[in-house]
């Protein structure tokens, strides 16, 4: 029988790499079978929410919870002076700052929690939300960074020392009350030089706006405390369990092993779900205080108003070049609005995450970058919104400052970033600002992308366009929105990249059952990435079981390897890694234990698939099934019986995707109305594990840049209001407002990563966002555009079309 | 988003619903399909106490059509207008309209009675009904008395409707000509930025009758007589249109908010009735 199967369908039978294989998420998925957060229900379990301040700046003149405690069902209302004994009314956040759990005295931004209400359901705790009567003295809103670093209203009296002057920040020195850090990287005098003397420079400042990564879950956790064993198990909608593990160690006192952190199903994440909210520590100190297991969970307009935002980068940039077109530097200054409190979730050397990414895909030889972080009346966070940390922002800068020197160097933006790419031989590529690049071949990814879309088929249409539209024939005009954009992801070595002193490596522990099937376990967890799918598949590659015989889990501290999570797309570049070395241990054994049951020295098998053979007589084999049993029958000399192994992986260097990106658009200039007539996407990240996936997470990724672009913000009117608060206003596409998206790739492994792999879920959102905006500000270039900011929603165009005289 | 307490009540007749209104004044209100009421009172800026359903008062789910007029209940759903086969044949303005209106599940919920009665200046329906120049029935503890669509609407979430009484049916002349409703939104589920029912007559090339209302643009549907006016005896041409636009500019009075400033508003509708005169005046 054996003998019948060929070596193809033994290949075919793992499922492993490269194997578009269905995920097995989704039976339970589709079928409403998932459990999240808001499905844990437990015996006498209460429900927690906040009482949260109307007004973005004033001060607290008390709080009186007695009216809510007369409300039927509501047990406990807890303020910040219930929190001070424990030392709980503030929370370390995970930029070296801290944060207000429950407002101390004042509040920094609407939204912010000033109690929390304890009841016996949810819809007591909401009316006793309702009664809480807090007395609030209105203090000067500061919503702008540039006008709060001007500005003598203090935020946070907590940073001042008592003789006025400013102790460091966790970044170094302060300059101004609401300033929080300086971060610069790369070579100050000699990048002015170049810029002083060379034959063309452009600055262009640009304003990335403020949005929100709006999982379709919301934020939440259940505590419960057991008094009896000591013990705390916290589920939550985590992206990084392990660390919340630790945090909430390190502030409660409750030592490790007494609490259990569980990642559920979790309903999206995008960054908004890595660091720590105050619903967190109020529920744990509430199931302290009560014995009682207690469930916080958000509402939208929660989710949206205070959990963690994204972008908010006032960035200006300065490039120069020949006359020809080579660049020769880039200079980049960025005023960071981070909010009431510096909640940016960030490795620690990083406070700006690693926008120094921002040279982009091409060769510039002399770059700098500084960033002033401020604080600001509005909700905290930062959050790398489905990208690696601040990327979107560094290649949105890039793609725009290309478009804009195009326009000054009067040249087609193809071309220039054509001559501009670091080369195929260039690989690995130190650039200016710090990083090494691992592998990349731009110009045959570009080269695919223009040629799939008839590039200059397009330029000669929009051309036409543009005359009849001059000729008044037509009121649409056309945009070729372009990017080429290069990733870094895969946080990261240690050597570089911790969160709170944690270095950012992660794991798997691999358990081979004795009939042959498997259980692997990581640091990671997913959050609709599939990783149950794609991890088994990578492991399937390398042990030789097929990828349906192998469970993957995430999520239970008290059983899964520590990790740092999920977000940065680290999974696979750093998990992912993890569970190929790991698997590769369990090779190594698999190895002598074939040997032995095949009489041969263990270097004279040699692994085949699913299979060790021996070499030059392939019909002498063990399967690795068979070599799983004997590892738990057989006394073999010199080895322990059972087939387990674990890795914990520290990447030598981060990853490097890339992609080249094309969007063709019609624009209405009397209404602002966008229709994206076709979407090309080409992604290279590296080797391909499950291109089902892939693409999957392409069009997720596009649809999130789609929606930045041309019109999700988080808007706060001068009083520090959010004017974006609900899904009418906060824009989320459904499948009506998102086009068909073409998807393509080239494959330029990493060199360094153990399978080749780089990462790819965000991708699409990082090179997306510029490519929808340079769709749009390509349409009006030849009516005299340089840069307008995101988003491009209806009336933003319409403006732009006025600014130009197009309505005349 | 969670309402406060409330008393549910599902009477299973109009003199019960009335009743309750009676007995409860201003703390009861009557719900429909309840997707404006029920996220109004989610974000407590409705206060509903006693909460009527009236899906179990019968004789308000039909829609008839005779010669001169076609009578739609209140309680028909924007679906059922949208799958009416002699609707679509009669009015077929109703259904453009009504598929512009938020979403499918929406429209399953949402009732004509409840989106007219709303008053709520983003309804499409209003406008809609005033452009159709409809009656609206409604009924109280006194009697059933009639009032038109143009005479309904008297500010935000203002009617000429006392709160006592029930809207049960809306009667509309049968339409006649070339019709467009016109609709820009920012994204499905989304009220208008702007827009723009039409109904318009040809005779002899020329306009005959046109009927034209706007939503969205003011605290209340904007019908604009003037607008319609300016087509009359008119071929449509571009200074009839010219004409029409700056009528209906003179009549709307936008205000500020996330879907732009007042000068693209009021761009906007010139724009959307344009358009939408020009496909009503290219069916006439
Ligand atoms: C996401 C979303 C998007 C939407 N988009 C649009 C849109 O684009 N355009 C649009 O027009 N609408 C839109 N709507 C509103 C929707 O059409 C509502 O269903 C409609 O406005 C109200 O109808 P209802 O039957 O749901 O009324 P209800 O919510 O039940 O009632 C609304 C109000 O009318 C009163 N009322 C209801 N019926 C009667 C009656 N028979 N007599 C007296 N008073 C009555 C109620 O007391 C209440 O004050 C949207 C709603 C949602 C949730």
């Amino acid at each position: 029988m054996k003998d019948e199967v060929t070596r193809e369908e033994r290949v075919d039978n793992l499922k492993g790499l490269g194997c578009s294989r269905k995920r097995v998420e989704d039976a339970r998925f589709t079928q409403g079978k998932g459990n999240y957060v808001d499905d844990i229900k437990l015996d006498g379990m209460l429900f927690g929410d906040f009482v949260r301040s109307p007004y973005a700046h004033a001060r607290i003149k008390s709080v009186n919870s007695e009216p809510a405690l007369k409300v039927p069902g509501v047990l406990a209302v807890l303020t910040a002076d219930d929190l001070r004994p424990l030392g709980l009314h503030w929370m370390p956040t995970l930029a070296g700052d801290k944060q207000m759990v429950l407002a101390d005295g004042k509040v920094l931004f609407q939204g912010q929690e000033v109690a929390f209400v304890v009841a016996e359901d949810r819809y007591a705790a909401a009316d006793g939300i309702e009664a809480v009567e807090v007395e609030y003295e209105e203090l000067p809103v500061l919503v702008n960074p540039h006008e709060a670093l001007k500005s003598d209203v203090v935020l946070r009296e907590d940073l001042v020392a008592e003789d006025g002057s400013l102790p460091d920040g966790a970044h170094g020195p302060r300059k101004h009350h609401n300033h929080i850090f300086t971060w610069e990287a790369g070579d100050r005098e000699p990048t002015e030089e170049v810029l002083a003397n060379a034959d063309v420079v452009v600055e262009q400042e640009m304003y990335y706006h403020r949005t929100h990564p709006c999982p379709l879950e919301t934020c939440g956790c259940v505590a419960s405390m057991d008094k009896v064993n000591g013990k705390l198990t916290l589920w939550g909608t985590f992206q990084a369990p392990h660390a919340i593990r630790t945090v909430v160690s390190l502030i409660s006192g409750i030592e490790e092993h007494n609490i259990r952190v569980v990642s559920p199903d979790i309903g999206g994440g995008f960054g908004n779900k890595v660091g720590a909210y105050p619903g967190y520590v109020c529920s744990v100190v509430a199931s302290i205080v009560t014995g009682k297991p207690v469930k916080w969970i958000e509402d939208r307009m929660d989710n949206l108003m205070t959990t963690a935002f994204a972008r908010d980068y006032h960035m200006t940039g300065k490039i120069s070049a020949t006359k020809e077109g080579k660049i020769t530097a880039l200079k980049c200054n960025v005023v960071a609005d981070h909010g009431g409190f510096d909640a940016c979730a960030d490795p620690t050397k990083f406070p700006a995450g690693f926008m120094n990414i921002c040279t982009g895909s091409y060769d510039i030889p002399t770059a700098f970058l500084e960033v002033d972080g401020v604080y600001t009346n509005k909700a905290p966070g930062g959050v790398s919104y489905r990208c690696s940390f601040r990327v979107t922002e560094a290649v949105y800068l890039i793609e725009r400052m290309i478009e804009v020197l195009a326009i000054e160097l009067n040249m087609d933006a193809a071309e220039l970033r054509r001559i501009n790419f670091i080369k195929k031989e260039q690989f690995p590529y130190k650039a200016a600002l710090g990083w090494e690049y691992d592998s990349g071949d731009y110009h045959t990814a570009w080269d695919k992308a223009l040629k799939t879309v008839d590039y200059a088929g397009l330029r000669a249409e929009q051309a036409q366009r543009v005359a009849d539209f001059k000729a008044g024939k037509t009121r649409s005009i056309m945009g070729i929105g372009l990017s080429f954009f290069t990733e870094i992801v895969g946080a990261g070595p240690v050597k570089n990249c911790d969160i709170l002193g944690l270095g950012m490596f992660d794991s798997c522990e691999i358990r081979i059952h004795p009939t042959g099937s498997a259980i692997a376990r990581l640091g990671t967890i997913s959050q609709g990435q599939g990783h149950a799918t794609t991890f088994a598949q990578i492991l399937a590659s390398e042990i030789g079981l097929p990828a349906d015989s192998i469970t993957i889990e995430e999520g239970d501290t008290d059983t899964a390897p520590y990790g740092l999570g999920t977000y940065g797309s680290r999974s696979t570049p750093v998990a992912g890694a993890a569970t190929a070395m790991a698997g590769r241990k369990i090779r190594a054994k698999a190895q002598m234990i074939a040997a032995y049951l095949l009489e041969v020295h263990d270097n004279d098998v040699e692994f085949d698939v699913d299979r060790f053979v021996v070499k030059g007589a392939p019909e002498k084999f063990k399967t690795m099934k068979e070599i799983a049993f004997a590892a738990y029958n057989q006394a073999i000399p010199g080895l322990e019986p059972g087939l387990e192994a674990v890795s914990y992986y520290d990447p030598p260097n981060m990853t490097y995707p890339f992609g080249a990106y094309v969007c063709v658009m019609d624009i209405d200039v009397d209404t602002g109305v966008t229709d994206i007539r076709r979407f090309y996407a080409l992604d290279d990240c590296g080797t391909r594990i499950n291109p089902m996936i892939i693409e999957g997470q392409v069009h997720g990724g596009l649809t999130e840049a789609l929606a930045v672009a041309l019109g999700q913000e988080i808007a706060y009117d001068k009083q520090g209001n959010v004017k974006t608060g609900t899904l009418m206003d906060f824009f989320l596409p459904t499948a009506w407002e998102v086009p068909n998206y073409e998807t393509d790739f080239t494959v330029t492994p990493s060199p360094h990563h153990p399978i080749g792999a780089k990462g790819v879920g965000e991708s699409p959102h990082v090179g997306g966002v510029p490519c929808f905006s340079n769709a749009v500000q390509d349409a009006f270039r030849p009516f005299g555009n340089k840069h307008t900011n995101m988003p491009h929603d209806h009336w933003r165009i319409w403006q732009m079309a006025s600014k130009l005289g197009m309505h005349d | 988003m969670i309402p406060a307490a409330f008393e549910y009540y599902r009477p299973k007749d109009m003199a019960g619903v009335l009743s309750l209104l009676e007995k409860h004044g201003d703390d009861a209100r009557v719900m429909a399909g309840g997707h404006s009421l029920i996220p109004m009172m989610k974000l407590r800026m409705a206060d509903v106490p006693h909460l009527i359903d009236l899906q179990d008062v019968g004789g308000m789910s039909d829609i008839e059509i005779s010669g001169d007029s076609i009578k739609i209940g209140a309680l028909v759903t924007q679906t059922k207008i949208i799958d009416h086969a002699g609707l679509a044949e009669a009015a077929p303005i109703l259904s453009e309209a009504a598929l512009q209106i938020a979403d499918p599940q929406v429209r399953y919920m949402g009732t004509v009675g409840g989106n007219v009665a709303n008053g709520d200046p983003g309804n499409d329906m209003p406008g809609l009904m005033q452009c159709l120049n409809a009656i609206f029935t409604v009924i109280g503890t006194d009697g059933e008395r009639q009032i038109a669509a143009r005479d309904f609407y008297e500010g935000a979430y203002a009617t000429a409707r006392e709160d006592d009484e029930v809207l049960t049916a809306v009667i509309i002349p049968m339409p006649k000509g070339g019709y467009a409703y016109e609709k820009q939104k920012r994204k499905i589920g989304d009220y208008a930025t702007a827009a723009a029912a039409v109904q318009i007559v040809s005779g002899g090339g020329a306009c005959v009758s046109a009927s034209i209302a706007m939503t969205n643009l003011s605290d209340v549907p904007v019908f604009s007589a003037d607008a319609g006016a300016a087509l009359v005896g008119t071929s449509v041409d571009e200074a009839a249109l010219k004409a029409a636009v700056t009528a209906m500019l003179g009549d709307i009075d936008p205000t500020e908010d996330n879907r732009g400033p007042v000068a693209f508003k009021n761009h906007v509708a010139g724009i959307i009735l344009r358009r939408a005169i020009a496909r009503a005046w290219s069916r006439a």
